[in-house]
């Protein structure tokens, strides 16, 4: 049952021009958060903005045994974000959650491969702590821009996730885009038994998609779509859901999602 | 002073409060029964039913705009079948006083739906869609002509003893006369008023952002229109008027009973705070007791236009 926190800024940290890292007091949030999740954020109590906007659950923040709360990636891209990159401790920001069908994390023998593209490394902080605790090997493709663009390298690392980089200038990693190395371990990774997870703009989950299907690996992508309610009362975040041989019928991704399989989603 | 009676009433319905979730902004109620006490709800209007499923638009649907959204869903529904097998039992053990919002192409199947629903266990009301800006074979044809509305009131007021309200659109130059030819086809009740056509242009690409090129705008933008329309239906009709538009506080709600509402719709607000329920209904109680008003539908229509009336105000 999800709950509407007023969640007090713990800090906020800068990570480059766009990106930021937010730090909110919300333990009742952050206690039943699975991985996947997101909550729907308001900032300030005005009609400008005026809908809540989704953000994926980054960390679940402990000290010791103790949840002190939640982060969320963000980038800036309109108004919301703007806020929340100018948002500094002691604000409050309204977060309502948690809310969404969470990833599935595999158990072993099987392995996890995470795929991020962007701020589309936000569910898979969450999805990592799942796996750890289940013993299951992960890796993370993870693609960006540029260098001064990926994130969080360290804490995955820590973790023990395998990380594969991919940048679009070829800064670090694979020059190109995300699915370039994927599909290369794919090919290379014959007898194992891997699940696809994959967050980013709708064409990377598309390709992830279909490159994970040409191998025979089921995949479970997170969408984001223009969402009103996060709740299922609005029905403007659909999805086109296979629904027999040909036809599709819309899925609202707020509570049939944001996680679906990557074989379901009829892509435009 | 006792506590207030919040209690308010409809024709033959009695509703516990004038609380009211509008149509389309609910889904069908039960989305909301983890966070909301759906017996606490004067009402719940659920979304928009045909006869049959319908797929609705395709993205995007929805556009913040200022102080309101854009909305083009397309009436996205699992028909009135599924819904009443599939939804209203739900409704039923939640104690939900359920107006279900029904929508036609053509006459015989606004008359078909009020056929069904009548025999369906649970249903308090019907709410007459004839005012959809975003569909185009839909029951604004009915709603934007004085004759179509009246002929659809009253065809439906034949075939059901349920209360009948039809939710008129805005998109008109004098809504009051609807609300007129409503009252004269025998409505119960009129509610008002739905979205205001409207649209928005991504000027990079110089495409409109909803995929049906135009959509209804709703939120506190609109809010000062919609008062001012039910203040004039008021002024038009003696059965109770459903006002909404924009409200997002008490304070809000409020101004609609002034103004002549005798209940009020809840919908983008509940988007934004769907836990609004209890403060919008703390906040009237409070202005009642200190207003030293007992019951809340003394303050319908309690404008005070001394000496302000306007000429050119419709009669």
């Amino acid at each position: 049952m999800p709950v509407d926190v007023e969640a007090r800024v713990i800090r906020n940290t800068r990570l480059s021009p766009d990106y930021n890292v937010i730090a909110l007091a919300a333990p009742e949030i952050a206690a039943v958060t699975a991985p996947g999740q997101f909550v729907m954020v308001k900032l300030g109590r005005g009609s400008v903005p005026l809908l809540r906007r989704p953000f994926s659950v980054f960390e679940v923040l402990r000290t010791g045994d103790r949840v002190d709360g939640i982060s969320l990636l963000s980038k800036r891209v309109g108004v919301t974000t703007d806020m929340l990159f100018e948002a500094v401790e002691g604000d409050v920001v309204s977060c309502l959650g948690p809310l969404g069908r969470p990833f599935e994390p595999v158990d072993p023998p099987a392995e996890a491969w995470m795929v991020a593209g962007g701020v589309g490394l936000a569910p898979f902080a969450t999805l990592t702590e799942a796996l750890r605790a289940r013993a299951t090997a992960a890796t993370l493709f993870y693609g960006a821009r540029s260098g001064g663009e990926l994130f969080y390298l360290d804490w995955f690392e820590s973790r023990g996730v395998r990380l594969v980089l991919s940048t679009e200038d070829g800064s670090i990693g694979d020059h190109g885009r995300v699915t370039m190395p994927l599909e290369r371990h794919l090919r290379a990774a014959t007898g194992s038994d891997t699940t696809v997870y994959a967050c980013g703009p709708e064409p990377m989950l598309e390709a992830v998609a279909r490159v994970a299907a040409k191998y025979g690996r089921p995949s479970q992508v997170s969408v984001e779509r223009v969402m009103g309610c996060g709740l299922g009362g609005c029905y403007s975040c659909v999805i086109p859901v296979r629904n027999g041989r040909e036809g599709h019928h819309y899925v609202r991704s707020c509570i049939g999602g944001p996680v679906f399989a990557g074989d379901e989603i009829v892509w435009d | 002073m006792s506590e207030p009676d919040l209690s308010v009433r409809l024709g033959s319905l009695r509703l516990a409060n004038p609380l009211i979730a509008a149509s389309g902004c609910f889904g069908y109620g039960v989305e909301y029964a983890d966070v909301v006490d759906l017996s606490l709800l004067g009402g719940v209007a659920v979304k928009g039913l045909f006869l049959k499923e319908r797929q609705g638009h395709p993205p995007e649907r929805i556009v913040e705009t200022p102080a309101g959204m854009l909305n083009a869903i397309g009436l996205q529904g699992i028909g009135v079948h599924r819904f009443i097998k599939e939804k209203l039992p739900e409704l039923r053990d939640r104690r939900a006083t359920v107006i279900v919002n029904i929508c036609g192409s053509t006459l015989d199947e606004y008359v078909e739906l009020a056929r069904i629903l009548s025999d369906a266990e649970g249903v308090a009301a019907l709410e007459l869609n004839i005012s959809c800006p975003n569909i185009k074979e839909g029951g604004i044809t009915f709603g934007c002509s004085l004759n179509g509305t009246f002929e659809v009131v009253s065809a439906v007021k034949k075939v059901t003893r349920l209360p009948v309200i039809p939710k008129l659109t805005p998109n008109v130059t004098d809504v009051a006369s609807f609300a007129r030819a409503s009252e004269e086809a025998g409505a119960d009740a009129v509610s008002l008023v739905n979205t205001f056509l409207a649209m928005a242009i991504d000027i990079e690409t110089r495409r409109p952002v909803l995929s049906n090129i135009v959509g209804g705008l709703s939120g506190p933008a609109i809010r000062p229109i919609a008062v001012r329309m039910v203040y004039e239906c008021r002024r038009a009709v003696k059965i109770p008027v459903i006002g909404m538009g924009g409200i997002a506080s008490a304070r809000d709600a409020i101004e609609f009973l002034i103004a002549g509402a005798t209940a009020v719709q809840v919908g983008t607000a509940n988007f934004v705070d769907p836990f609004i329920w209890t403060k919008l209904l703390d906040g009237i109680r409070e202005y009642l007791e200190r207003h030293g008003i007992a019951h809340v539908s003394a303050l319908t229509g309690t404008i005070d236009t001394t000496s302000r009336e306007k000429q050119w105000i419709s009669s």
